[in-house]
């Protein structure tokens, strides 16, 4: 009886409660810039001729896009335009102090269908950059948007920006549990699952079309592989006892998770439909948080093994085929590896005399350093270039999501007014 | 044509989902958890001894201290009333709930309040409870029992608390 009903419970939430990523949510994302980096690169965003044909603004979402990266100021805020069919007066340009040039345009092709059209120029090279042409429903200038942003920092700084990446993270509101999916700056907030039980960390698979992540809907934490484009999803992992921290392999097919069937908490692969599940680590106190390595070969991971909680390395093959290595040294208090795309840097918190804070350390020279001076840190997740790390703390008691360069220098508070905001997990490059 | 095919399968939709809704509810009323603090939904507050404030089975918690998962042996003729309930009874199962304070990272925590109701478990299972008969799970920091960043708070928090499955 109790699986019946069970089963009819579990039909009923996925029915009612989890219908794709969807539903629009109408909390608003506030983001306070707390820190900027130094030597920033002027640019000009003049404002998008008949911008005022739009229902949102592109030009605003490309200024606030660029001034977040921590690499650009704005030398324009105005509301001026300029055609951008000719060449611009460099020279005039560059006593103005910009470095670089954005000019655009709206073309409305239908009633609810528009052309942006944007051209880049270097203005210290007199040199145009090209542009785009995008073709965009009204309800998908967002994306529009970050995706000129995103040429800007490629074409300007020679390396992939993160605009039109995704977030997925925890609203708590009073009892209530949503797992959202956003754009890269936290707006556009779309329901994936609404709970009355918390839910915890979410992991994006690499191909930015699933996100697992532990439910605790059924009284006790569960893993769950959830499509966004239909919402539909499958139970990974419900064995006996805990069943947490889902990290997907490079390659999408399996992932690692932690479990406690055998009595202290472990770590396992599983196939992601749920299927060949074996154990990886043969510890005999905690070990869990698993990472994979970019190229696939290690697993970085938490354990107690040696008395306080501290980072370890084992081959993804498990710990059998070569002993797990102490990574993490300088403190002794240490959860939560993350490891940049590059495989370079290794991310974590540290309890520094009852502070958990995020740091970073160089895994070559094994110089480390405080990202934050934050109390309560937690989450850590890189960015898909690798240059951010979002990461969830407490302003005022309550949870925000925090975002900081990997220099320490560019910092930005995201929070919405009245709702504790958790577990953020930054999505991959989606091209 | 098509209107009443759309009308139709609304309907068999409507009832479909009334249907649901019935037998979750009678799900509901047949099959629970007893929750911790001891709430009853017929009504019946003593009906089970572990809910009844004068039986050895009322106290169900074993607190820990901060990062520790080692049960204190004050808890022992505790756990041994338990113990004996169990063996008593094979068909009683309970789930065993660990719980962490709300400081440090939330896997860690999950990890560290599943060895606490792991260890009140291998304690139980000291005293001849089978395993078949027990679950150890935990919550980690993400269900505190008292909110607030005091010792207290965090000390009510540091806990696993035995909850009995009624049948």
């Amino acid at each position: 009886m109790l699986q019946f009903v069970k089963k009819w419970i579990s039909l009923l939430s996925i029915a009612i409660l989890s219908l794709g990523v969807s539903a629009s949510a109408f909390a608003q994302m506030n983001i306070e810039i707390t820190g900027v980096g130094q030597s920033l690169y002027p640019i000009a965003v003049m404002r998008f001729q008949d911008e005022n044909k739009l229902p949102t603004s592109v030009t605003e979402i490309i200024r606030q896009d660029l001034l977040r990266s921590g690499y650009f100021k704005n030398t324009e805020n105005g509301n001026a335009t300029e055609n951008p069919s000719g060449t611009p007066n460099y020279k005039s340009w560059a006593a103005r102090g910009a470095d670089a040039l954005v000019l655009g345009s709206v073309v409305q092709t239908g009633p609810t269908q528009f052309e942006i059209h944007y051209k880049l120029f270097d203005i210290r090279k007199s040199q145009a950059l090209g542009g785009l042409d995008i073709n965009s429903s009204a309800d998908n200038l967002r994306a529009a948007a970050h995706k000129i942003a995103d040429d800007i920092v490629y074409k300007l700084l020679g390396e992939r920006g993160i605009f039109s990446t995704r977030l997925s993270y925890v609203i708590k509101d009073g009892k209530r549990y949503r797992l959202v999916i956003s754009d890269a700056d936290g707006q556009n907030i779309r329901n994936a699952l609404n709970s009355a039980d918390p839910i915890i960390s979410p992991s994006w698979s690499p191909d930015g079309k699933k996100v697992a992540y532990v439910s605790f809907e059924d009284r006790k934490p569960v893993i769950y592989v959830h499509e966004l484009a239909t919402g539909k999803r499958i139970m990974l992992s419900n064995q006996k006892g805990n069943n947490s921290a889902p990290a997907w392999t490079p390659d999408g097919k399996q992932l690692a998770i932690s479990l406690s069937k055998d009595g202290n908490t472990q770590i396992y692969g599983i196939n992601s439909d749920g299927t060949g599940l074996h154990r990886l680590s043969r510890g005999y106190t905690i070990d869990t948080e698993p990472q994979y390595s970019p190229d696939g070969r290690y697993i970085y991971f938490t354990s107690d093994r040696g008395g306080s909680p501290q980072i370890y390395r084992m081959s993804a093959e498990g710990e059998q085929v070569e002993g797990a290595k102490r990574i993490s040294y300088k403190q002794g208090f240490v959860t939560s590896p993350r490891i940049s795309p590059d495989g370079k840097y290794l991310a974590y918190i540290a309890n520094i005399g009852g502070a958990y804070r995020l740091y970073i350390v160089n895994l070559a020279t094994g110089d480390s350093q405080a990202l934050t001076d934050g109390t309560s840190d937690e989450s850590p997740s890189f960015a898909a270039n690798g240059r951010y790390i979002i990461y969830s703390t407490k302003v005022n008691g309550k949870r925000v999501l925090a975002a900081v360069s990997v220099d320490g220098n560019s910092k930005q508070v995201l929070t919405i007014p009245g709702s504790d905001v958790r577990q953020p997990s930054w999505g991959p490059f989606m091209d | 044509m098509t209107i009443s095919i759309t009308r139709r399968f609304t309907t068999s939709l409507l009832f479909g989902l009334a249907a649901l809704s019935a037998t979750f509810l009678v799900g509901c009323s047949s099959v629970k958890l007893d929750d911790v603090d001891g709430s009853s939904s017929n009504g019946n507050f003593s009906s089970q001894p572990w809910n009844d404030p004068k039986s050895p089975l009322f106290e169900k918690s074993v607190y820990f201290g901060f990062d520790e998962y080692t049960v204190q042996t004050k808890y022992q003729n505790m756990l041994s009333a338990h113990a004996g309930y169990l063996k008593a009874h094979p068909q009683q199962k309970i789930i065993i709930q660990g719980n962490t304070d709300d400081r440090g990272t939330a896997e860690y925590n999950l990890a560290l309040g599943q060895r606490r109701s792991d260890a009140v478990r291998k304690a139980l299972a000291l005293m001849g409870v089978p395993d078949a008969q027990m679950e150890a799970v935990s919550f980690g920091k993400e269900k505190p029992k008292a909110e607030g960043d005091t010792e207290s708070a965090w000390a009510e928090n540091r806990r696993a608390d035995i909850v009995y499955i009624s049948n």
